[in-house]
């Protein structure tokens, strides 16, 4: 996740200093991904370096703070421009996020003696488990009647997940009635090629 | 807690007979409470719809029994049967299932007259339950002068109307648009807040989270649940029965 780009695009709004930054970015993605606050200062520092941010120095002040001694950042014209190409650019799908649960199917169907089938269950129970918690916070809270824009971001954040837990279940399913198929004709496939053999012979392990 | 308002203990249910026979269910037992919004999800032919056609009365179970508010469906005979699907379970299906020569208030209020109420007292009933479901506006139009997401919203007010405790939602929002279709979850999840047991039958995993249960069937059995029993329930384990 760019927090970078996150943080630049915050500024854009008004000079701002790290923990408000902290707040904004959390008011709207709703603390889904938690950022800690040195997390924050360790990037400022460094697009400071790269010339994208600087500290605000107030009237007659020799230091960057404001009147509570906070340093104060904004964007500089360059910041902007990465912003602004940030908003304009795709985020790119050419390599794939490392997809756990693709991988760990992936070597349970091959591995010899895992249950698969449990596997798919569990699975999707956890999933529909986090589904319901993240329709109970769509259907109360600020994310339910959001009158906010950061509300309305939030709400749009818990969406994704929604999508994200739904579209899990459905390739769980699907997963589970082709595991199914496969099983089936592998006993088929048994059944014609050594008629002696009784076909309980694990349809699991002919399924490849 | 009370008893729960639907429940089904060890109910088999066999079609057919010799070769020829299907198991729809395999000793299943499912409650559902007062309060309570559960799903049931599963591939076609997993026993689903068999489910919800035998909480409603419409169908008896080879084997087990089904119990509403306490009472036992197979005992009640035909007669019985048809008057607790009146007066206490509320039935909303894909295909929304209005009378298209009646209004909407007609409609909602039809189970009423049929349970002998009076006109004017079913239509008043109809007119809260219209209200609740927010279309009151519409009471006096005609099914096809309304959009898929309003006819099943009075869909839902026919269901509830008369305070019925029990509604069983097969596929509700299938036939509609995801936005639609989040508007009557919201609906039917209000209904089960307000007190009513609810059992929602989907495949769309989406739906089934407005639960608080969801039950996962695979071949006639209940296989998994996500979600917790309502903790009374572990302080009285034969005392639901």
């Amino acid at each position: 996740m760019s927090i970078r780009q996150a943080m630049l695009a915050l500024l854009e709004d008004g000079p701002m200093y790290g923990y408000q930054l902290r707040v904004e970015f959390e008011q709207r993605t709703g603390s889904t991904w938690p950022l800690n606050v040195g997390q924050v200062y360790t990037t400022l520092s460094r697009l400071e370096r790269d010339g994208l941010v600087e500290q605000v120095v107030g009237e007659g002040a020799d230091h960057a703070s404001d009147d509570a001694g906070h340093v104060v950042y904004r964007v500089t014209e360059a910041g902007r421009g990465e912003v602004s190409e940030w908003f304009t650019t795709p985020v790119p799908r050419t390599q794939p996020p490392r997809d756990e649960l693709a991988i760990k199917l992936a070597l349970a169907v091959t591995v010899r003696g895992v249950d698969v089938g449990t596997l798919i269950q569990r699975q999707r129970s956890a999933t529909m488990a986090a589904l319901q918690d993240y329709t109970r916070l769509k259907r109360s809270g600020r994310a339910a009647t959001p009158d906010q824009p950061e509300d309305l971001a939030w709400s749009l954040v818990l969406d994704a997940l929604v999508f994200d837990a739904e579209a899990e279940i459905r390739w769980l399913d699907h997963c589970e009635a082709r595991l199914r198929r496969a099983a089936v004709d592998g006993v088929r496939r048994d059944a014609r090629s050594t008629p002696d053999t009784s076909a309980s012979t694990a349809p699991d392990r002919s399924v490849r | 807690m009370s008893a729960p308002v639907l429940h089904l203990d060890g109910v088999t249910r066999i079609h057919g007979e010799g070769e020829t026979e299907v198991h729809a269910l395999r000793g299943v037992s499912f409650r559902a409470h007062a309060g309570e919004l559960v799903a049931v999800m599963g591939p076609s032919g997993s026993g689903k719809s068999t489910l919800l056609t035998l909480a409603g009365g419409l169908d008896q179970p080879t084997r087990g029994t089904v119990r509403i508010e306490g009472e036992d469906v197979g005992a009640l005979g035909n007669a019985g049967r048809a008057r607790m699907r009146r007066t206490s379970v509320g039935y909303v299906f894909q295909a929304f299932n209005l009378i298209p020569a009646l209004t909407a208030a007609e409609n909602v209020a039809l189970p009423r007259e049929l349970d002998g109420e009076k006109s004017r007292a079913a239509r008043r009933l109809a007119m809260t339950a219209l209200e609740e479901v927010g279309i009151l506006d519409l009471a006096d139009r005609y099914p096809d002068a309304m959009s898929g997401g309003q006819q099943q919203r009075v869909a839902i007010a026919r269901a509830i109307v008369g305070e019925r405790r029990l509604i069983l939602a097969d596929e509700p929002t299938g036939a509609l648009d995801t936005d639609t279709g989040e508007e009557i979850l919201r609906l039917l999840r209000a209904r089960c807040d307000a007190g009513a047991a609810g059992v929602l039958v989907t495949h769309e995993a989406r739906h089934a989270a407005w639960a608080d249960r969801v039950v996962f069937l695979r071949d006639g059995v209940v296989v998994d649940e996500s979600g917790a029993d309502p903790v009374d329930d572990l302080l009285e384990p034969e005392a639901a029965r």
